[in-house]
This record gives structure tokens, sequence and C-alpha cells, in this order.
């Protein structure tokens, strides 16, 4: 669903935009000057988190068509037509993706703030590159800040997600 | 005892609060909302020393949307200290919440409340100001002199040892048994310097402020201190502790930054005066700036040595920057000492002398490692310099000096936090293991051969450095734990201990499963609500495991004395041969009934009553654990940049009561230490503006720089521990600074004392030195 919508107009300082989260179309009503970090926070994606709002820690990363990005550097109403995913449409404590099992299970989730926007960044890179090496893991999540773990956990837990993604198979 | 008879106490057992932060839940401060929400914002000084001579609020008052705003006029005028500390605290009363004079760039000058954040923001720059400059000083050297700028001069602050001379806290110490360095073939005096430095815990602080039904006020706040915050916003505001309710929902990290009450007493301030729900949250510039920061220091550290590799003397004097404010002035000060001295044996005399100064700088506060990041490495560098005077291997004058099992220190009496402390002698240490496996791990001797004749721009180096820490305040922390049973023979634990993303809701259940012979998922644990759990210290001075552990393993013995007394109706056999297991009560003759029949015998059958306890630690002792930290590193001599190769920290803490989660404790704490060695340091103009305040120009580090560190856990058994644990969070933040100095000086012959390592400082050494 690529922009193919009518032309984007304010209103009374407003923007009526559509975007498809997780896979559902909503409707958002977003500020003029609004990023897209707020606007999802506004519209109840908590996952998206708020750490430094300038774009250097990664905690806001979500996909959007695709892609990895900041949610605070995103104007919101230009990610208008976009598909964004943020952690809760990857997996639910019901049914989590591999990537947050991996997670928890190389227990790499200590406070857990910067969590959802690493997994999203993983996920992004295992998309494109399903067996990274160790240097590729480590330029891909480098936009990730984690003052808790070392991040010798987190690596762990990518490669084991990619391994299981593979079929337990070494790269 | 030992690890091996353990079923649920070290072993894996997966965090239980991972899945759900995985799946992004709605689980921090900021993650609920609220109707009728007012933004709360603070408007900074811009002058590092002024009074405010008058302050006009009355456009910003009738901006739209704005429902209040608040000045030095509007609060109660209650010194106080913002330290989350034990009561009385240490610490000076020289904070309030608001005041007609400000001590920093970035101190508080007024607070709103306004419908929208916007709104909020506009009325900041309605609010007329006009102040009147005061001379300013922002070197605790300079401050300390005769008729500097005093920072503290107004009348009702309290305990503040030498206002005149900006004195926030200071404390001496002497063992003398003879004269001052007579036995020494080698005095060694030099002084070690670290910065300004950051926590830099991912989640900003953030406060929501309500009212429930009964109309008390709600804190939920981003805290490690829940019960310290209810007791000190109380304090300010003039309000009853009944009137007052602490959550704490899953914390964003705080390594310290939120032992404190930053945002709790304003934010409830705006709440008290409109009667809504107000938040406050720091952009990452504020946290930076007005949260807290680990204290600048100057340790310098004078020993003597003789050829046979004896300590003779040793004299430490700190003096520490504490800011504008003395929040943990005196206690961070006294464990550069206490968390250190102890290390090695000194044979004739001891002397410490501390001073925390203020200045018109960002507050320093508590910070992982608490001053012994600081002492250590003034310690563990003159350890290699002394080693090198006497032509030793700095690892066998370490092996010969360090404190062993049965032994004491002066230190350990003298000098507590912030107060005389406790005799103890060591009840467990695995440093020799440490140091062994460590040498092992990193290739030591043979990395040292290889290293001896290297030629060309790049050259490479070992380091090491010994550590210790403490586990919990002795005779000053107290924690507290409530066990009760369910029909399904499942228990809740509510505990006042503060998980701020640590794992301590997960390892005191696992403690309390090992007592109840169950596993760490039968157990539904609550912690740190003010209204629910029973109190606890909080989450500092590496206590939650040790104290908070002690006291949910009596909790959990208490318990399993009811359920037997209700199994030994139930199977009609004596108490003593009842054991608990694998969720059942066992008799020695094989009898058995499931905890669920006990439960439901309780609660509906027999003799009805609920089954539940609580219980109380207080200790007499602080276990230290120890740590043996290595690294391998390469210096490009024609850059100057120092690469970090390899990097082995073996710690003992005891029995692991989660092995993962403490090498997880580990790995972080180390490479925070890492960034405070090679890139980290707040940087400020000359009228004292911060200037790198955000990740951007305040290097951490990120998984691209990060070097391969390995951790290995040395398990040992504390008697006095939970099933033999000691601390292990903040011990791993103090060995990089050391070890890689010691790693330069090995690489190319430098000696850098004044941190961190960047690489103009060692092109500079490096200059000087040919």
């Amino acid at each position: 669903m690529k922009k193919n919508y009518s032309r984007l107009e304010a209103s009374g300082g407003f923007f009526e935009i559509t975007l498809l989260v997780n896979g559902t179309k909503r409707e958002f009503r977003v500020k003029n000057g609004e990023f897209l970090l707020d606007a999802l926070r506004r519209y109840g994606y908590k996952s998206v988190k708020k750490g430094c709002d300038t774009g250097d820690c990664g905690s806001c990363t979500v996909i959007v068509d695709g892609k990895p990005s900041l949610a605070c550097l995103i104007p919101a109403f230009s990610a208008h037509g976009s598909a964004v995913t943020t952690v809760e449409g990857l997996g639910t404590m019901r049914a989590p993706h591999p990537l947050q099992t991996a997670f928890v299970e190389a227990g790499a989730v200590q406070c857990g703030f910067c969590i959802p926007g690493m997994i999203l960044s993983a996920k992004a890179l295992l998309d494109e590159v399903p067996d990274p090496s160790e240097e590729e893991i480590r330029k891909y999540l480098d936009g990730n800040l984690c003052r808790c773990t070392g991040y010798v956990k987190q690596i762990q837990a990518v490669k084991a997600a990619a391994k299981k993604k593979r079929g337990g198979k070494e790269a | 005892m030992s690890a091996d008879k353990f079923k649920v106490v070290n072993t894996r057992v997966l965090k239980m609060d991972a899945l759900g932060l995985a799946c992004g839940e709605p689980v921090f401060t900021d993650d609920k909302d609220f109707n009728g929400l007012l933004y709360g914002r603070l408007l900074w000084s811009p002058c590092a020393h002024a009074r405010i001579k008058k302050i006009d609020v009355r456009a910003a008052e009738e901006a739209p949307g704005v429902k209040a705003v608040l000045t030095w006029r509007e609060v109660p005028r209650v010194p106080h200290t913002t330290a989350g500390q034990g009561y009385p605290e240490p610490s000076p009363y020289d904070s309030f919440v608001l005041d007609n004079k400000v001590r920093f760039v970035g101190d508080r000058v007024a607070a709103v409340a306004a419908e929208t954040p916007e709104a909020a923001e506009a009325a900041l720059k309605l609010i007329k100001v006009e102040f009147e400059p005061l001379p300013a000083v922002f070197d605790p050297f300079e401050a300390l002199k005769d008729g500097a700028p005093v920072i503290h001069d107004e009348k009702d602050a309290k305990n503040i040892p030498d206002a005149a001379h900006n004195i926030a806290a200071k404390f001496e110490f002497e063992v003398k048994n003879g004269e001052w360095f007579k036995d020494a073939d080698f005095v060694v005096e030099n002084t070690y310097r670290m910065p300004y430095l950051q926590h830099c815990a991912i989640e900003p602080h953030t406060v929501i402020t309500y009212f429930d039904n009964f109309g008390r006020l709600v804190i939920r706040t981003s805290t490690q201190v829940p019960f310290h915050v209810r007791r000190i916003v109380a304090q300010a505001l003039k309000i009853p502790v009944k009137k007052i309710r602490v959550v704490k929902p899953r914390i964003g990290g705080g390594f310290g930054s939120k032992q404190e009450v930053l945002l709790e007493d304003i934010t409830a301030a705006l709440s008290l005066r409109t009667g809504k729900p107000v938040k406050i949250e720091y952009t990452r510039r504020e946290t930076f700036v007005s949260s807290r920061t680990r204290h600048p220091a100057a340790v310098r550290l004078k020993t003597g040595v003789k050829k046979d590799g004896t300590i003779t003397d040793a004299e430490m004097d700190i003096v520490l920057n504490t800011g504008a404010y003395g929040s943990h002035a005196l206690t961070v000060m006294m464990c550069s000492g206490s968390h250190t001295i102890p290390m090695y044996k000194v044979r004739n005399n001891i002397k410490f002398l501390g001073r925390s100064v203020y200045t018109n700088l960002p507050v320093a506060g508590a910070y992982r490692g608490y001053g012994a990041t600081q002492g250590f490495f003034a310690w563990e560098s003159q350890m290699d310099i002394m080693a090198g005077k006497i032509g030793m291997d700095p690892v066998e004058f370490r092996k010969r000096n360090y404190i062993k099992l049965g032994e004491g220190s002066p230190v350990f009496k003298a000098m507590g936090e912030g107060r005389e402390g406790v005799e103890q002698v060591i009840t467990s240490i695995g440093l020799y293991e440490g140091i062994e496996k460590g040498l092992e791990a990193i290739d030591w001797y043979a990395k040292k051969e290889k290293y001896r004749d290297q030629k060309g721009p790049v050259r490479r180096g070992l380091g090491m450095a010994c550590l210790m820490q403490g586990s919990g305040i002795p005779e000053v922390d107290m924690a507290s734990a409530t066990i009760k049973m369910n029909e399904d023979g499942s228990f809740n634990l509510l505990t006042g201990a503060a998980d701020l993303g640590t794992g301590s809701d997960t390892i005191l259940a696992q403690i309390a499963a090992e007592v109840l012979g169950v596993t760490a998922g039968d157990f539904v644990v609550r912690s740190a609500d003010t209204d629910l759990t029973p109190f606890d210290v909080g989450a500092y001075a590496s206590s939650t495991t040790f104290i908070s552990g002690n006291a949910v393993k009596k909790t959990a013995e208490k318990v399993r004395e009811m359920i037997i007394a209700v199994a030994a109706g139930i199977l009609d056999r004596e108490k003593e041969s009842l054991r608990l297991e694998a969720g059942k009560v066992i008799a020695r003759d094989g009898a058995s009934c499931s905890l669920s029949e006990v439960a439901n015998t309780s609660l509906y059958y027999s003799d009805q009553h609920q089954i539940i306890a609580s219980a109380s630690h207080y200790a007499h002792t602080s276990p230290p654990p120890f740590a043996a930290h290595f690294a391998d590193i390469e210096v490009d001599t024609e850059t100057g940049k120092i690469k970090i190769l390899d990097y082995v920290a073996c710690v003992d803490c005891g029995t692991a009561i989660n092995p993962e989660m403490a090498e997880g404790q580990n790995d972080g704490a180390v490479l925070n230490g890492i960034g405070h060695t090679l890139s980290e340091e707040m940087e400020f103009s000359a009228n004292g503006t911060p200037l790198n305040a955000g990740f951007r120009r305040y290097k951490i580090f990120s998984t691209a720089d990060t070097p391969p560190m390995r951790t290995i856990l040395i398990p040992t058994y504390e008697p006095n521990g939970p099933f033999g644990a000691k601390s292990v969070s903040e011990i791993g933040i103090n060995g990089p600074l050391p070890a890689v100095a010691n790693a330069l000086y090995n690489a190319v012959g430098v000696r850098l004392t004044d941190s961190p390592f960047t690489p103009d400082k060692v092109l500079a050494a490096l200059k000087n030195k040919e």
C-alpha cells in the first residue's frame, strides 16, 4: 500500500493519515510537527520507546516499508500510506516470534527498554541476510544502544535465532 | 554446603519478565495512559550561580492550556536531601523543591503543568526571570579556597560540615603503627583523575502522579528506591506518608541515577496544585544535565613498598566534586576508601582523607561502583607501578598482598557509609582461582613473551586489576518479604526489592523456590509497591541478592514450617520426618501429599488459616565479591588509539543464584567501565554549560565498537549469603580503567592517570616520553 492515497491536507494543524500498522489499516490524526514515534505511542503502540528523541539511541526503531527506521526522526504525516511494523506485530506473549524467544532464552533481556528496537533491527537483518556473521550482526545492530548487557547475550540471541531460522544448520 | 546440591538456585531459570519485555508489553512508567493527564515541564537555570531577584509568571499562567505554574513561592521550603538512602540520611540537607537561588546551569527555576506538551513548553518561555548573577566556581580545589563563592549560603541548610569552604562532606581516618614510610624501600605518589560521567540508562527518568479514589497521591515512577521516595516526598511537601503510594513499574535501567528523588517531588507538587494527573519525563539532554552523574574525582595515593613485596604505608586523599548539591557526597567519598583500601594488606600506616566539594556544576550522585570506581583506578594503577619499582611480577605482587580468607582490615570498622563501619573478616574468596582462570583465558604468559620485543607503530600490551565491592550496607540496610500460599500450591511473593532490570524478581523467586521445593515459576512476584509490599531500602549498594535474598529465604523458611505443620496432620506423621520436594511434602517413609492439598486443607477444611509469613533481614556483615580483570590491548602509536583485543573478567559472587543473569550483570558493568576508560566524559564550557549532553557527543559503546569480552564466574560459598550468594552488579565496572591503564603502560611505557584515555592523551603522553 504505497502512498496511493489522496493528497494529504492539513486542517486545524492536523493531518489525517493512513498507516498499515502490523497488518491493520488505521487512520491516525497527527499533529503538524508530530513525529511518528509520538503518534505511534499516542495510538497505543507503547513498545516504541523514546530514549533520546534525537535519532541516537535506536529505542524507537520500527520497520517502515521493510526498512528499519527511527520513528523519532520521521515526521508522522510523511509516513502516510506506509506499512509500519512494531514489535507488538512481530509476536505476542502467546505466540512469540523466534527472535523474541531467542532473546529471552539467551538471557539478553535485562531492563528491556532497548529490546523492542533491537529485535526489529535484528529482524530486518535476518530478512536481508539469513546467516549473518558476528561482524555483520554487530554492524547492523550498531544503532541500538543498550547500557545493561554489554551486548554479549544479545549477539548470541541473534545468532541463535538465525540458526533456528535456517532449520538448525550452522552457517 | 556446595552449589551442586541445589535444585533451583544456581540453575538456568529464564528471567520472568523477559518475554513480556521482548513482546513490547506496556510495562514502563510512561506506557500507561491517564485521562486528563497534564504535561509538566521544568524551567532550568541558564546561570551557573545566581539569585532569582524577580520571577513573573502571570503571562505563563494566563497562556492557553496552562493549569499551574510553580515557583519557590508556591512550594513548601523544607531542607532535605534528594539522595534515596536510609533514614536519617548521611547526606546534607541542602536541597529544596524550588529555591530563590540557582546553583548550576540546569538547576530548577520553576515548573508548569499544561494540557499539552506544546502548551507547557510555550508557557516556560513566558516566565520572566530576573537573575542576579553571582561569581561561580567550577573546580573543587578552587571552591575549597578562602574567599571562593559560597554555594550553600542559605541559613536553613543542615549537616553541611563547612559551607564557607564548600565542603559538603569530609572524613578522616588514620591507623598509625610507626613512623610514616620508614620501612619503605620505594614511595610512590600519584594523583588519579576522573571526569563527570553519565549513567545513560536508556529509559529517561519519568514520573506520573495522580490521585486514587481515596484522594491519596499515587506516584508512578522509574525509581530504584520506592520507599525512600515515599518518605522524602512526604517530608519535602509536608504531606503524611499514609497519603502517598509509590508504584515502581518495570524500570529501564538505573545504575544509581534512579536512587534519587529527581522528579517525584515537583510532579507531585503540580498534581497537588491542580488535582490532576501530571507527567514529567526528562528529555535525554535533561538526564545528562539535571539528573545525577558520577562524582569527578582527584585521588592522591601515596604508598610505600619494600623490595620483598610488602606494602608498608598507604595514604589516600580524595577530593570529589559533588556539584551543586551534596546528594551521596559523604557516602560515595567514604566508599572510595572503604571498598578499596582493605583489598591489600598494608603493614604499618594507613591514612584516608576525603572531601566532597560543592561546585556550580551538575549534581553527582550514586553511580554503579559508588566511589570504588574512582578508588580502584588509583589503587590498581599504583599496584602495577609499585610492582615495577621492586621488579616483581604484578600478578605475584597482588597474589602476595590481597586480603585472604579469615582476614580483616581496620578499615571495615573505621569506615562505613556515612558513619563508623562494622568489623568483619573475609568469609569467602575466590580471587586466587579468579586470577588463575583469567591468566589462562587471556593466555597471559605466552602473550607476555610474544609482546616482549615489539617493533613498528602498533604495539600490544597486557594489564590486569583485582577488585572487591560490598554486599549491602551492614547494620544499615533492611529488607523484608511476604509469602502467601494459594489453593493450587502456588505462592505470591511480595517484596519491597526494586527490580530495575537486574532480574531481582526472578532470583528472589528462585531463592524462595529452593526453600519450598518448588520451581521459580510457582511464584507470582509483586515487587516495590509501597501499598502492597513490605519495606525494602531499595536497589543500591549491591544489596538486593544478599539482603533482600536473605529476607526472602527467611520468609520461605517460615512458610515451610507452616506447610509442614499442616501436612503433619494430613499425613499423620511427625513434623521432623517431613521434607518439601517437587511440589510435595514427603515423609521419610515415602508417604506424601501435594502442596495443593496442604493449601486446600488450610484454607477450607481443618484449622482454617492462610499460610502466610513475613520476615526481615538486616545484616551485620557485607561480604565482598572479588574479581580479577584482564585486558589485552593494541595501541597505535601514530594515532594514539587504543583498541581492546580481548577482555576477561573473572568474578567471585559466591553462589550465582542465576548464573546467566549474573554473567549479564557483569558483562554490562564491564562495558560501562570500558566506556569510562576510552570515551566517556561530560564536557562544559567556561561558564559551566554542558557541551555534550546527548548520545551523539557523549560516546557510549555500541555493538560495532564493543570488544570481545568474557565473564567467568568463580563459584565460592558465602556462609552469610542466601545459599552462598554475594553481590555481583557493581564490581565489574571498576576494572577496565586500571586494567587498560596497566596494559597501556605494558604496551608503550606511558602511564595515564587522567581518564578517559583518548587518542590525544595517549599521543601527548607518548610525545612527553620521547
